[in-house]
């Protein structure tokens, strides 16, 4: 396995790395505190908690954000939209726009700073009900939405 | 809302009422709600000392819930329009509701034992919402329950069908049916010994009412030995005596788990008759709770055939269908043939238009090494387990080799399931068969999948491998220990299949 995606694969926006680094390094925020806090009771002998915590926290935030995005990547076909990520554990995934429910566009405070979108398709399956693509210009996301969606109009008329 | 633009006729109907005998039903199924603020009234008063005050209580309480029920009753109306089915109610906050006909999924029939006996019925209008209670009338007489079924039944499909079709439906044989003595064989089949379940709650709940402390092992013996039995008498006993008893003990233990299972299996399918009807399929069981619930055909997702070592030995299976997935409300899917053989199984699926696999087709095993890494991953585990009992609780090695036992059991289970794993597909449908204890064919349509997925974790990723996922409405359905090639060949021919066939079309009535 190569450490790169599929060349029919379209990758996601790179401005995905900052924003994933950026809530991930938020989201812990409370675990570094908990170990400053425990550092400071001086329990164990200096650094040896804040340490490997600084560590894991650095390598949290900063590496795997990148290695994510490297393993993302989407191919919108003309009948379906395609969803492969993970390394560790590889999903690929397929959604024909024929079984589409319905579609959000979700956009946080952090991916609005970097214009990015999160694209959710929602199907009527217990399995995979929703499948979410984040990391697209919003503009894409929107587009891609709109691309679906009058495929979805057009099948039911 | 203002029904006077909309329907000028119907708002000067009254509307039809529900049965009045639904309010008798109703007050004494709402006397067990009586019961705390009757309770603590009393306890309230019960400083004035006045023994005549209690029956006043109770009278003045039974008064209101009659009181009350009867002025919901008078304000409650349901309509039955064109479009839609309306229901107004409320005695202060009026609540009017409209169901468009198209949007009732279902409607079922319910008669709990007192409404039975009065022939009354509780009419539920299913819809998709998954938020929200549905709408429900309870209750109205059974034949016009009936009516109102038939009369949905017609507007949804927009044919006219005469009345007496349900009569016909009377007349024609049912698909599936099961006599007293096959309801009593699928009881002996759901051994139970959930009445000791229940009975431990039970004692644990209400154990203040027991004299003794239930749990206290030391009373039990000191109640024993109360009745004159000790240790030293039961040592006294012969061996072949307490084998004997030890049997006795047994036996009833047998017998109890027989029964309860029997029991339980009667109330529930007790006269169990399946009928294709115009609509789906209608399905009628119970004992004193009968139920009678429509399940059209075009919303069926899949279908599980069950069995297991013991039942294939009988030849028995059950046929469930897997339906959309704001259906399983209370069971999560529809039982259609609890104990049948697969003779009378196939021509029921065939009417869901799910078909047999063919004769010919061939059935794939599952690559070995899916399992092996799955007993690999297992082992790695319990070295784990093993290592730390060594190294937190100081054990020999010798003690804690005895966790290697462990994987004995779960080898074997990992072994039974690899050997009755089975996949196959054809042109039209996918089939996965998988499990021991409880053996399980599932079928489903191709187009009737709406979602793929090729999933590796980081060992199957090495070995090669692969497991597909699908997502089914109201299911679930996985091909494991394929090779990643076989894998996306399988996923490119479904998806074929899928794409050319939109989501309204493969749920639209047919």
């Amino acid at each position: 396995m190569t450490d790169q995606i599929a060349p029919e694969l379209t990758p996601l926006n790179p401005a995905y790395v900052t924003t994933s680094r950026i809530a991930t390094a938020l989201g812990l925020l409370p675990f570094l505190i908990g170990a400053g806090v425990l550092e400071g009771g001086q329990l164990l002998p200096p650094g040896s908690i804040i340490v490997p915590i600084l560590v894991l926290y650095a390598y949290i935030a900063f590496i795997i954000p990148a290695r994510k995005y490297r393993h993302w990547g989407y191919a919108m076909g003309a009948d379906r939209l395609r969803i492969v990520r993970g390394y560790m554990y590889y999903r690929d995934t397929v959604v024909p726009f024929g079984r589409i429910q319905h579609i959000d566009v979700e956009q946080g405070p952090v991916q609005r700073r970097y214009d990015l979108a999160t694209l959710t398709v929602h199907t009527a399956g217990n399995h995979n009900s929703t499948v979410s693509l984040p990391g697209l210009l919003h503009a894409d996301a929107v587009a891609i939405r709109e691309t679906i969606r009058s495929h979805i109009r057009q099948d039911t008329l | 809302m203002n029904d006077a633009a909309t329907s000028p006729v119907e708002s000067r109907q009254e509307g039809e009422r529900l049965h009045v005998l639904g309010l008798l039903v109703g007050f004494v199924t709402g006397l067990p709600q009586l019961v705390f603020p009757v309770v603590a009234a009393v306890f309230g008063v019960r400083s004035a000392d006045n023994p005549v005050l209690v029956p006043i209580i109770i009278l003045v309480a039974l008064f209101f819930s009659v009181f009350f029920r009867w002025l919901a009753w008078m304000r409650f109306h349901y309509y039955v329009g064109d479009y839609d089915i309306r229901i107004e109610k409320g005695i202060l906050s009026r609540n009017a509701r409209s169901i468009p006909y198209e949007r009732i999924q279902d409607v079922s029939l319910e008669q709990k034992p007192l409404a039975r006996i009065m022939g009354l019925a509780e009419v539920k209008f299913e819809t998709g919402g998954g938020a929200g209670e549905d709408a429900k009338l309870s209750f109205v007489a059974v034949a016009e329950a009936e009516r109102l079924r038939e009369l949905v039944r017609v507007r949804k499909s927009g044919t006219e069908i005469a009345d007496e079709a349900d009569d016909d439906a009377a007349e024609t044989p049912p698909v599936f049916a099961m006599n007293a003595r096959r309801v009593f064989i699928l009881g002996l089949f759901s051994f139970s010994l959930f009445i000791f379940a229940v009975l431990g709650g039970a004692a644990q709940q209400l154990d203040f009412l027991l004299p003794f402390d239930f749990w206290d092992l030391s009373a039990w013996v000191g109640i024993a030995e109360e009745r004159g039995v000790n240790v030293d008498r039961i040592n006294g006993v012969s061996l072949a005596a307490r084998m004997i008893l030890t049997s006795v003990a047994l036996a009833a233990l047998l017998f109890i788990g027989f029964a309860s299972g029997v029991f339980r299996t009667t109330l529930r399918e007790y006269g169990f008759r399946l009928d294709r009807t115009a609509k789906g399929f209608r399905r009628r069981r119970g004992l004193l709770t009968l139920t009678d619930v429509v399940m059209p055909i075009h919303r069926v997702q899949a279908a599980i055939i069950q069995t297991g070592p013991l039942r294939k030995i009988w030849g028995w299976h059950a046929l469930k269908f897997v339906s959309l997935a704001q259906d399983s409300k209370e069971e999560s899917n529809y039982v259609a043939a609890p104990l049948a053989t697969l003779d009378e199984i196939w021509p029921i699926a065939t009417a869901a238009m799910i078909d047999a696999p063919d004769t010919g087709i061939a059935f794939r095993k599952g690559e070995g090494g899916w399992w092996l890494s799955g007993f690999v991953g297992l082992a790695l585990l319990v070295f784990v387990v093993m290592a730390s009992i060594m190294v937190f609780a100081e054990a020999p090695l010798r003690q804690a080799a005895n966790v290697l036992w462990l994987l004995l059991p779960f080898g074997f289970l990992i072994w039974f399931n690899r050997r009755n794993y089975r996949d196959a597909i054809d042109d039209r449908q996918l089939y996965v068969r998988n499990g021991w204890w409880q053996q399980n064919l599932t079928i489903a349509p191709q187009i009737k999948l709406q979602t793929i997925e090729i999933s590796q974790g980081p060992i199957a990723r090495r070995q090669g491998l692969a497991s597909l996922r699908f997502g089914i409405s109201g299911g679930e359905l996985e091909m494991v220990a394929l090779p990643i090639a076989t894998a996306r060949a399988i996923r490119d021919a479904i998806l074929e299949r899928v794409t050319a066939v939109d989501y309204s079309a493969i749920n639209r009535p047919l």
